[in-house]
């Protein structure tokens, strides 16, 4: 198969699930009865009436429509966007921030075998505090930081709530790619007389790029859950978050219009985790391998 | 770090003919199952320009002494000089260069790439690189794969690109450990006769760990049998092949190494005193004359 066709072939594939997954929707909606199906007392499968399962045609129309009834208001579409955006960008500062505390606790555990057993259990333990529990926390925390000019912004607690989900996977991933070198490699190294840092530039991160890449992409997704949860939690206006909440209020009176920010949410998470996979594409050297022809 | 010496350095004066002196040296790894003593009592001189294998079963030590010498391991008592100098000195001026079984090729660097990276992290300059790279690359026969990555050549090809990389630096001692170990017969015949033609023209000395006995007749100036348990020289046996009178017969005449290289072609193989060489090393490898089916020592 050519490259041209096998990507004619991914992309068919993609647009054949989405397309299975409407006629699910609709199928389901069209042949259960409109009290779900119950098992005793149990509801085992949801109420297909139009409030809990707007028709999948409604709830992308509703997009095209204004907000509210109001003569000024913005298309929904757009609404979303733009609270996407803000997300994006505060989820983008938390990933970065991440990024740069992943990647240095990994050089410090690769550095020092002691770190390493020192760190490691806190940071698998740190991933298990509740991210609702906390948030607030950081919230009031950062209310009461001000150093001269700086002041703390209540999208700086959201970005930094973002990055705590997103150092984990970063941090992990760095550690086994820093470590992957092999000996003989790490060998070479040393009888070129090559200290650390020479090593750690030439050697040790072109060989973590296979591990990093994932683990990257996994932290972008993670900023965006930890952006989008911490806006609920915090009340930050402005978000997808906020939106998502808000919008769930005013679904009895207009079931379509709660599921715009969700989509909008999966986009977000898809656009992340794709902006992180286009770095693949300009790293792809990196990801070679040493295999005999 | 001081500059890397790639021509004569003054430290040498002193023993200006011997590559590396191993004095009485011993090494003892502390594993979980006790001591294992890896070397005893190992006295070894190479001489500048000679062409020294080491041959025995597994567990002899062979890559073990190599890798002292490399200063990739330090010996428990005994001294080693290379060129005069501590190991450690050594290995910071780039006094050798070294190739293991595997190529160890950056997959992520092109050929080019992989040869220029000790210049690279020498500080040597792009354009000063780039004709250093061609050279070698010309010497092993690549010039046209400069710009492939390691995973689009063939396995005899990467131990190819090691070993110019590993004569990036001008080295006057060559460590190989097993280089050509993993290659198949066809390939590995060329290759000895490449590392031949190529540590003459350079004039390095050769340090070449091998389990294969016609691989070790046919490269060396001497071939020194080592015995497991604990490693120990068994014997040291010079090569006396066609076309030269006389091989260096202990160590300290290597002027003549360079002469009867001129000797070892793919001829030899098939010479009289190319077998009988074999025969002396295998003996000296079982302690006794030996008919055939020598054991734990490959033959190929």
């Amino acid at each position: 198969m050519t490259t041209a066709a096998r990507r004619a072939a991914v992309v068919g594939w993609g647009v054949a699930g989405l397309l299975l997954l409407v006629v699910l929707w609709e199928g389901y909606k069209l042949l259960a009865p409109a009290d779900g199906v119950l098992i005793g007392e149990t509801r085992v499968l949801p109420r297909t009436t139009d409030l809990a399962m707007p028709h999948v045609w409604d709830m992308f129309g509703r997009l095209a429509e204004p907000v509210t009834r109001s003569p000024s208001a913005q298309p929904l579409w757009l609404v979303i966007l733009l609270g996407a955006l803000t997300t994006l960008g505060i989820a983008a500062a938390g990933w970065l921030v991440g990024v740069v505390v992943g990647i240095g606790l990994a050089l410090v555990m690769q550095r020092w075998r002691v770190a390493e057993w020192g760190l490691l259990p806190w940071i698998v333990l740190s991933q298990t505090v509740p991210l609702i529990a906390f948030a607030p926390i950081v919230k009031s925390w950062g209310s009461r930081v001000e150093i001269g000019s700086f002041e703390w912004q209540d999208w700086m607690s959201v970005a930094l709530i973002a990055s705590y989900l997103a150092f984990f996977p970063i941090a992990i991933g760095a550690l086994k790619g820093l470590q992957s070198p092999d000996r003989i490699h790490e060998e070479l190294m040393q009888s070129y007389a090559a200290g650390y840092w020479a090593t750690l530039m030439k050697l040790r991160f072109p060989a973590a790029v296979p591990y990093l890449l994932p683990a990257l992409r996994l932290g972008a997704a993670n900023a965006v859950i930890g952006a989008v949860v911490a806006e609920v939690s915090t009340g930050l206006q402005g978000g997808i978050g906020r939106l998502l909440i808000q919008f769930a209020g005013q679904a009895s009176g207009d079931p379509a219009k709660a599921w715009g920010p969700i989509f909008g949410a999966i986009v977000l998470g898809l656009v992340a985790a794709g902006s992180v996979a286009l770095l693949g594409v300009i790293l792809k050297n990196y990801r070679r391998t040493e295999e005999t022809a | 770090m001081s500059a890397p010496e790639t021509t004569a350095a003054p430290g040498t004066i002193t023993e200006p003919a011997i590559a590396v002196r191993v004095s009485s040296v011993d090494k003892v790894f502390e594993t979980q199952g006790g001591r294992v003593h890896a070397l005893e009592g190992i006295d070894l001189s190479v001489a500048a320009g000679e062409f020294v294998s080491l041959i025995g079963p597994s567990g002899c030590g062979k890559s073990t002494l190599m890798r002292l010498i490399a200063d990739l391991d330090a010996p428990t008592s005994g001294s080693i000089a290379v060129f005069g100098k501590t190991p450690t000195r050594a290995r910071l001026d780039q006094e050798y260069g070294i190739a293991f079984q595997q190529a160890g090729l950056l997959p992520w660097r092109t050929v080019a790439a992989n040869v220029a990276l000790p210049l690279e992290l020498h500080g040597v300059g792009q354009a000063a690189r780039r004709a250093k790279v061609d050279e070698l690359l010309d010497m092993v026969g690549l010039a046209e794969f400069a710009e492939r990555y390691p995973d689009q050549l063939s396995g005899g090809m990467q131990q190819r690109v090691a070993i110019a990389r590993s004569l990036a630096e001008q080295p006057r001692l060559l460590l190989m450990d097993e280089p050509f170990g993993a290659l198949d017969e066809m390939t590995r015949e060329k290759m000895q006769a490449d590392l031949v033609r190529i540590a003459g023209e350079t004039g390095a000395a050769v340090v070449f760990v091998t389990h294969s006995i016609p691989e070790a007749v046919f490269l060396s100036d001497r071939v020194v049998v080592m015995s497991p348990r604990p490693g120990r020289i068994r014997e040291i046996v010079p090569m006396r092949l066609a076309g030269a009178a006389a091989g260096p017969a202990d160590g300290v005449g290597a002027v003549e190494g360079a002469a009867t290289r001129a000797a070892r072609t793919e001829g030899l193989r098939e010479d009289r005193s190319f077998f009988e060489m074999v025969t002396a090393v295998r003996e000296a490898l079982h302690g006794a004359p030996v008919a055939t089916g020598a054991r734990g020592v490959e033959t190929r």
